[in-house]
């Protein structure tokens, strides 16, 4: 079989070698205890070394006959602007309220769409704060202010 | 009869006005999702679950299992009509069911495919209340060490349905074990992995992983390639499929029903399998096999009956070893903890109106759905014109309103983004986040039984494999991983999915 090199498997064995070698770490700090009473680090050790093995595992079988998978573009601008808008959604819906964080939340997520025009997005915006003011606070009786107290309410 | 008398007090639940109101909710968000490419029964699952916690526990479990079913039921419309499945279940139903539209024969298909899956749906229906009751009572003889090995079984069977190859489903299962352990100690209450921040204490919500790693990294998959969709669809007419398609639909929805029924019960996505294992039987035995993918009703009404079956019968598991066979059972899991019921084989006892309200519910569904799906057939083929530059921006919003108000924690907020771009790298290597989840909902389990039956045992470890039922169950979990990782097995299930892309 001709050798060839994966890139989706290493990154992909990467990504597990790491956060399992970040447990095992992370759950040496905790007592380990004995067979009988296991500690709270005992079972997370052994995951964790599980999953850093099977990633070791991935990465050894990607450099010598990886799987064929065409990693494809990364959307950039998506990724950035849905992170900031959802990030943005959990740090400002207590301070602001419902209806702004909403309204600033979904605006942002438009923008991710490289084909956005801004009166779609305005539009989307209008009618996606609307719609879910009226399901979640009116309908569901959702308790958040509709407006916060970072605005003087 | 023991049975009719159960039936009945389901029913009795299941026909309250508001459990009727909300099966009807959710069997129509099932199906319109179902329609929707680009969004699942999952994600939607996961966002409406925090919604449900204000209702009553049958009712918020009835309508999330319509969402599950009613999605099933959607996928087959619009894999006929445009060649779109908006389910991975559906795929194989657009092989025939689409040439069949094309031919002019849309009608019949989607008869076909609505009548297969009603027929398959009241008989697994029937099947889960039969076989439901005696498999919980021997679940109730289940210790700790049965329980841990069980789930070992379930989480490695789930790998055997999943695509991409063994070792990474593998990795994802153990994976979501450990980034269940976040949180507070079970028995000792030491805060683990937690950073010191007092929110994560209580673990890391379920909802958010499956909202960032079915919602927002299927986003993000979406937008890497933006397209118009274009919905050009002739015109439904000839619903009623004639005396010869009529003929010829009986056997394999019949055939349909048992496969889907069996396998079903799987964990991982049995209704998949079920539906490529149906066209595949259907095709073998069939006279017409060169009509099979030029159109062949028995190709569309087969597998479509067997996906409703299996959607039907995955409740299996759950409802009796409180083992979730899909990700969306899983976040059932999380349901009925919510509300404060374990699920397992306590249920029925404890339950009674619950356990059989909730599977009267899905007769009652299937109903809904017959006469949802045909006569407004056309309202569905529309929905597909809404651009998905407004479904996108309404998953997001509504995902992170749906997530904060779990617990109105940002923390959880934060999570999704964090399991959004984790799940879109690893979905773009090559790995499937199904395992994932269910790994994350089973591992507190796993840790529990395993340290709970080590301390019945005095530490000794050999009680898994000395106790009969467990022991039986280990030989299975290290079968099913031999047989995942054997070549010509694996060569076979490469062959089944690669089918499905």
């Amino acid at each position: 079989m001709e050798r060839r090199r994966s890139f989706p498997d290493v990154l992909a064995g990467g990504i597990f070698v790491l956060i399992g070698g970040a447990f095992v770490v992370g759950s040496l700090g905790y007592e380990l205890g004995t067979p009988l009473r296991m500690g709270p680090g005992a079972f997370p050790l052994l995951v964790g070394a599980i999953v850093a093995a099977l990633g070791l595992a991935i990465v050894v079988k990607g450099l010598i006959v990886g799987e064929a998978i065409s990693f494809g573009p990364i959307p950039w601008r998506a990724v950035a602007v849905i992170v900031v808008a959802v990030l943005f959604f959990g740090f400002t819906v207590r301070g602001l309220g419902f209806v702004p964080t909403s309204a600033v939340t979904a605006l942002l997520t438009t923008l991710a769409s490289s084909r956005v025009r801004l009166v779609t997005a305005l539009a989307v915006t209008a009618g996606l704060t609307v719609a879910s003011t009226l399901i979640f606070v009116v309908g569901l009786q959702l308790r958040i202010p509709l407006l916060g107290p970072w605005l003087g309410f | 009869m023991e049975l009719f008398d159960n039936l009945a007090l389901g029913f009795s639940t299941a026909l309250l006005v508001q459990n009727v109101l909300y099966c009807f909710v959710g069997v129509l968000l099932g199906t319109a999702v179902g329609v929707l490419p680009g969004i699942g029964p999952t994600a939607t699952v996961a966002m409406l679950l925090p919604i449900t916690f204000s209702f009553e526990p049958v009712t918020a479990l009835i309508m999330l299992a319509g969402i599950y079913y009613g999605a099933q039921y959607g996928g087959s419309t619009t894999a006929i009509l445009i060649n779109l499945p908006g389910e991975s279940s559906a795929a194989v139903t657009a092989l025939d069911g689409h040439e069949m539209a094309r031919q002019g024969r849309a009608g019949a298909a989607l008869a076909a495919a609505a009548v297969g899956s009603f027929i398959a749906g009241t008989v697994a229906t029937v099947a889960l209340a039969v076989a439901a009751p005696p498999l919980a009572r021997v679940a109730l003889q289940f210790g700790p060490a049965e329980y841990f090995s069980l789930v070992l079984l379930g989480l490695i069977v789930s790998i055997a349905l999943a695509r991409g190859t063994a070792l990474k489903a593998l990795a994802m299962i153990f994976l979501g074990v450990l980034l269940g352990t976040v949180g507070q100690d079970i028995y000792t209450g030491t805060p683990r992995f937690v950073f010191d921040e007092r929110e994560l204490y209580g673990g890391i919500d379920f909802v958010s992983v499956a909202v960032g790693m079915f919602g927002v990294a299927e986003i993000l998959r979406n937008l890497e390639n933006e397209q118009t969709r274009t919905a050009i669809v002739s015109k439904v007419k000839n619903l009623w499929p004639t005396r010869e398609d009529r003929r010829r639909i009986v056997g394999p929805i019949l055939r349909g029903t048992g496969l889907g029924a069996a396998l079903g019960v799987l964990p991982g996505g049995g209704h998949v399998l079920a539906s490529f294992t149906s066209y595949a039987v259907e095709k073998r035995i069939s006279k017409r096999q060169q009509e099979f993918g030029h159109g062949a009703i028995e190709g569309v009404a087969g597998p479509e009956s067997a996906n409703n079956a299996a959607a039907q019968t995955s409740f299996i598991p759950l409802l009796t070893l409180g083992l979730p066979a899909h990700p969306v059972m899983a976040l059932m899991v999380g349901a009925f903890i919510v509300h404060g019921i374990t699920p397992g084989p306590n249920v029925i006892v404890d339950e009674p109106e619950l356990f059989w309200g909730l599977i009267a519910s899905m007769w009652i569904g299937n109903v809904l759905l017959v006469l949802l799906n045909l006569p407004l057939i056309g309202m569905w083929v529309r929905m597909l014109r809404i651009p998905y530059q407004v479904l996108f921006p309404m998953i997001i919003l509504f995902a992170s309103i749906g997530t904060y108000s779990l617990g109105f924690n940002a923390y959880d907020v934060y999570a999704i983004v964090f399991f959004g771009i984790l799940g879109y790298i690893l979905i773009k290597c090559g790995c499937e986040p199904a395992p994932l989840l269910l790994g994350f909902v089973l591992g507190p389990l796993l840790e529990e039984n395993l340290r709970r039956a080590l301390i019945i045992s005095r530490g000794d470890a050999s009680v898994f494999v000395t106790r009969p039922i467990s022991a039986v169950l280990l030989v299975l979990a290290v079968a099913a991983l031999a047989v995942t990782v054997l070549p010509a097995i694996r060569k076979r299930r490469e062959i089944v999915f690669s089918e499905e892309e």
